[in-house]
C-alpha cells in the first residue's frame, strides 16, 4: 500500500514488518521520530516488539547484544553524537557477532552545535566491522532494512548493518512509500534462529577473554564474513526484486555510465539530485554519468575498479571530510583504482545542512569535463561552494 | 536444609551442587570466586550471567576455557545493567520467566563507570539481580582508587603518607539504589556464606531490580596474608564497617546482628594499605564508621516501630 511518510517513519515500518523482538532506543535528532513512531506502533499494538527507553546510546547498543545473544531480532536508531557515543559497543557488536539493524538519520558531530545533516558520523564508524549500506530516497530506506537483516543474519556473515538516511533531507521529508504486505515480508525474511544463543541448557561463555594465540583468527573471521556479504547483498537483493519487483543496483549503482566522459560517485540522497543534472546534460550533449555508492562496507572495490576502466574522468563528492586529508570515500575510489590512468577529483560539500543543489552539481560536472578533454587535474580536494570560493584556491 | 547423603546427621545449609567448577584464575585469597561459588549455589542452573571488564572477565578463565556451568554474557565496562536489561527483555518476549538474569560488576564498574547503565535499569524496573562485588578499587588494573576506595585507603593512585587523598567514605551506593527505586537491597560477605545465600535466595524470589552489595577481600591489593582474607572479612562485619543487612518495602534489617562493635584499628592494622595511618587518623575513621553504623541503626529501628 502506498502511503506519505517520511523516512525516519519508514525505517520503523520496516523494523515493524520485519517483527523486531526488542527495541531499545534513545532520543537524538534526527533521528527521534524513528523511535517515537516505534514506540508508537507498539503502544497500537501493531508492533510486537519489547520496547526499552535507554539512558544513553550506548546503554541501547549494549542492551541489543544482550537480546540479540538470547536470539532476538533487534532495532534501535540513532544520529551524530548518539552513533559517536555508541563507538566503543558497535566494535563489541560486531566481536560479538550480533546481526543488530540499526539506521542511522546522518548528521554532523560537534562542536560547535549542528543538528543538520552530512555525512561525517557514519563515516567515522566505517572502520568498525559494521555494512554500511546509503539509501537515497524513503522507499530504499524501508526496503534496505528488510534486506539488511536478511544479511546480517545469514549465518555465513552474522555482522551488524547501519543504514544510513541523510538527516533531515530524507528523516524529515514526506515521501511516497509503498509499504509492503506482511504476509510477502514473512515470505522474504524468515525468524532468526542464532547458531549459539544463551542458553540454560547449552550453557556456555559468550565474548570471553581471547589471548593473542587466537585474536588474529577471530578477527579474520570478521574480515571473511565482510568479503562474504558482498556476494550475500546481491543475493538479499535479487530475492527482493522477485518479491517486492523493486531494486536498487546491487553495491554501486551505475546510472548512465557507460558512454561517460566523466562520472561522479555519491552517496546518499545527493544522488538523486546528481542523476537529475545528468538527465539534463546529456540533453545538452554532454556525456556524463552518476555511481550511486550504496554499499561502503564492504567497500565495492571491484565495482570501482569496473567503473574506472570504463570512464576515465572520476569526481567523488564527499559529504564529510578527513582532516589532513581528502575525503574518505574519495581515498576509498582512489584506492580502489589504484595503477589505473584516471583523472580523480574529490569533491566535499553538502556540509552541516547546507544543501546540495543542481547548481553545485552542474558545476562539478563542467568542472570533471574540463579536466576529461583536458587531462589536467587542477587540485585534489575541492571544496564546493564555499562562500568567499576560496575552496577554488 | 539439606541432607548429606553419607552422614546422615549433618544438616547443610549450603547447596552441594556447585556451578562453578575448579580451575579458576583468581588470586590466591580472593573472595570473588567465593562469592561468585555463593551466588550460583544460591540462584541454581536457571541463571544468566553477564559481566563487564574486571577480574571477574578473567577469573571464569580465558577462551576456550571457562569454569561456570551457566551462560555468560561478557561486555565493556559500562554497560553491565543495560546488557542485563536486553538480556531480560528478550527472555520475557520468548515467554521465559523463571531464569534469573544476573548483572555482576565490580565497585568501579558499578559506582563509578557503570552507575549511568545502573541507574537507567532501576528506572525502568526491570527484573534482574545486580550484584556488585566490592573490593574497593580497580583491582584488575592493578589497585587504582574507585568511588568505593574507603577512607584513609592507599592506592596506587591515593598516596597514603602524609597526602592522605581519601578522606571521605565509599560512595553510599545502596542508599543511591534504594533512592532510585529497587524492590530489595542486600549486603553479603564471603565470611557469612549462609547469610550469603539466605539474602541471594531472598532476592531471587522478588520480581524487579534488586541491588546486592557483595564484600570481596583482594589480599594482593589491600596489601594483606592471603590466608586472612575471611579473617579480615568478618572483622569488616564486626567492626561495624561493613555491616549485613537487608532493606525491603522501605524497612531496613540486619541480617547479622553486632552487638558490641570491635574496634576499627584491628580490622585496619591488618592490611597494608592503612599501615600509614596515624592514630589520629584511625580515629578519623572510627568517628566515620561510628556515625554511619548509627544512622543505619536508627533506620532499622525505624523499621521496628
Amino acid at each position: 500500500m502506498i502511503e506519505m511518510m517520511t523516512a525516519n517513519y519508514a525505517a520503523a515500518h520496516g523494523a515493524r514488518l520485519a517483527r523486531a523482538d526488542v527495541v531499545a532506543v534513545y532520543p537524538i535528532t534526527p533521528q527521534t521520530s524513528i523511535s517515537e513512531k516505534c514506540a508508537e506502533m507498539v503502544e497500537k499494538g501493531e508492533m510486537d516488539a519489547k520496547f526499552m527507553m535507554m539512558e544513553s546510546e550506548h546503554s541501547a547498543m549494549s542492551a541489543l547484544i544482550g537480546a540479540s545473544y538470547v536470539g532476538a531480532r533487534t532495532f534501535t536508531a540513532t544520529s551524530s553524537h548518539g552513533l559517536a557515543l555508541m563507538h566503543e559497543m558497535l566494535m563489541w557488536a560486531v566481536g560479538a557477532r550480533r546481526p543488530i539493524v540499526m539506521p542511522v538519520a546522518a548528521r554532523t558531530i560537534g562542536g560547535p552545535w549542528n543538528i543538520w545533516g552530512e555525512h561525517q558520523d557514519v563515516i567515522t564508524e566505517r572502520d568498525v566491522g559494521w555494512l554500511q549500506i546509503f539509501c537515497e530516497n524513503n522507499q530504499e530506506v524501508l526496503d534496505t532494512v528488510l534486506m539488511a537483516y536478511r544479511v546480517a543474519e545469514d549465518p555465513e556473515v552474522m555482522l551488524p548493518v547501519m543504514v544510513i538516511e541523510d538527516g533531515f533531507i530524507l528523516s524529515h521529508t514526506v515521501d511516497s512509500v509503498d509499504v509492503p504486505d506482511q504476509e510477502a515480508v514473512d515470505r522474504y525474511l524468515p525468524p532468526f534462529r542464532p547458531e549459539h544463543p544463551v542458553s540454560i541448557e547449552r550453557p556456555m561463555r559468550h565474548g570471553g577473554v581471547v589471548m593473542p594465540d587466537w585474536w588474529t583468527e577471530f578477527r579474520h573471521r570478521i574480515y571473511l564474513s565482510q568479503e562474504v556479504a558482498r556476494t550475500k547483498l546481491l543475493e538479499a537483493e535479487e530475492a527482493f526484486q522477485k518479491e517486492f519487483g523493486r531494486s536498487y543496483g546491487g553495491m554501486m549503482e551505475l546510472y548512465r555510465c557507460d558512454d561517460a566522459d566523466a562520472v561522479l560517485v555519491v552517496a546518499g540522497s545527493a544522488a538523486g539530485t546528481a542523476k537529475e543534472v545528468a538527465d539534463k546534460l546529456r540533453e545538452e550533449g554532454k556525456k556524463v554519468g552518476v555511481a550511486k555508492l550504496r554499499v561502503f562496507r564492504p567497500f565495492p572495490a571491484q565495482e570501482v575498479h569496473h567503473l574506472g576502466k570504463k570512464v576515465r574522468t572520476v569526481g567523488v563528492f564527499d559529504r564529510s571530510y578527513t582532516f589532513g586529508d581528502g575525503g574518505a570515500m574519495f581515498n576509498e575510489v582512489r584506492s580502489a583504482l589504484h595503477g589505473q590512468r584516471n583523472n580523480m577529483k574529490n569533491y566535499i560539500g553538502g556540509l552541516g545542512g547546507r544543501d546540495v543543489t543542481v547548481k553545485n552539481i552542474e558545476w562539478i560536472f563542467e568542472d570533471l569535463l574540463k579536466i576529461a578533454s583536458s587531462g589536467k587535474v587542477d587540485r585534489t580536494v575541492e571544496w564546493v561552494a564555499l562562500k568567499d570560493g576560496s575552496g577554488r584556491w | 536444609m539439606i541432607d548429606d547423603p553419607v552422614n546422615k546427621h549433618y544438616k547443610f545449609t549450603i547447596p552441594r551442587e556447585d556451578l562453578m567448577t575448579p580451575g579458576h584464575s583468581a588470586c590466591p585469597g580472593c573472595g570473588e570466586p567465593l562469592a561468585l561459588r555463593y551466588l550460583l549455589k544460591a540462584l541454581g542452573p536457571r541463571t544468566v550471567i553477564n559481566l563487564p571488564a574486571g577480574c571477574a572477565a578473567i577469573i571464569p578463565g580465558v577462551w576456550p576455557r571457562y569454569s561456570l556451568k551457566v551462560p555468560l554474557v561478557d561486555h565493556a565496562f559500562e554497560c553491565t545493567a543495560a546488557v542485563s536489561s536486553g538480556i531480560r527483555a528478550a527472555l520475557d518476549k520468548k515467554g521465559v520467566e523463571d531464569v534469573t538474569v544476573v548483572g555482576w560488576a565490580g565497585d568501579g564498574g558499578t559506582v563509578d563507570i557503570g552507575l549511568q547503565a545502573l541507574s537507567g535499569a532501576v528506572d525502568r524496573s526491570t527484573d534482574f539481580l545486580y550484584v556488585m562485588y566490592d573490593n574497593e578499587a580497580y583491582m584488575n588494573t592493578g589497585i587504582q582508587c574507585s568511588g568505593a576506595t574507603p577512607c584513609g585507603a592507599w592506592t596506587t593512585t591515593t598516596p597514603g603518607g602524609k597526602h592522605i587523598q581519601k578522606r571521605h567514605d565509599k560512595k553510599p551506593i545502596m542508599e543511591m539504589m534504594i533512592a532510585n527505586g529497587i524492590v530489595y537491597g542486600g549486603t553479603v560477605s564471603v565470611a557469612y556464606p549462609e547469610d550469603f545465600i539466605r539474602t541471594i535466595r531472598r532476592a531471587k524470589s522478588i520480581k524487579g531490580p534488586k541491588f546486592i552489595h557483595a564484600y570481596s577481600p583482594c589480599p594482593s591489593g589491600w596489601r594483606m596474608d592471603p590466608r586472612k582474607a575471611i579473617e579480615v572479612s568478618r572483622l569488616a562485619v564486626r567492626t561495624g564497617m561493613f555491616p549485613l543487612y537487608e532493606f525491603q518495602e522501605g524497612r531496613y534489617r540486619f541480617t547479622k546482628e553486632i552487638k558490641k562493635r570491635k574496634p576499627v584499628e584491628e580490622y585496619l592494622r591488618l592490611q597494608g594499605r592503612f599501615k600509614h595511618l596515624t592514630p589520629a587518623d584511625v580515629a578519623e575513621v572510627q568517628a566515620l564508621v561510628d556515625r554511619e553504623y548509627e544512622e543505619l541503626e536508627a533506620k532499622v529501628e525505624a523499621g521496628r516501630r
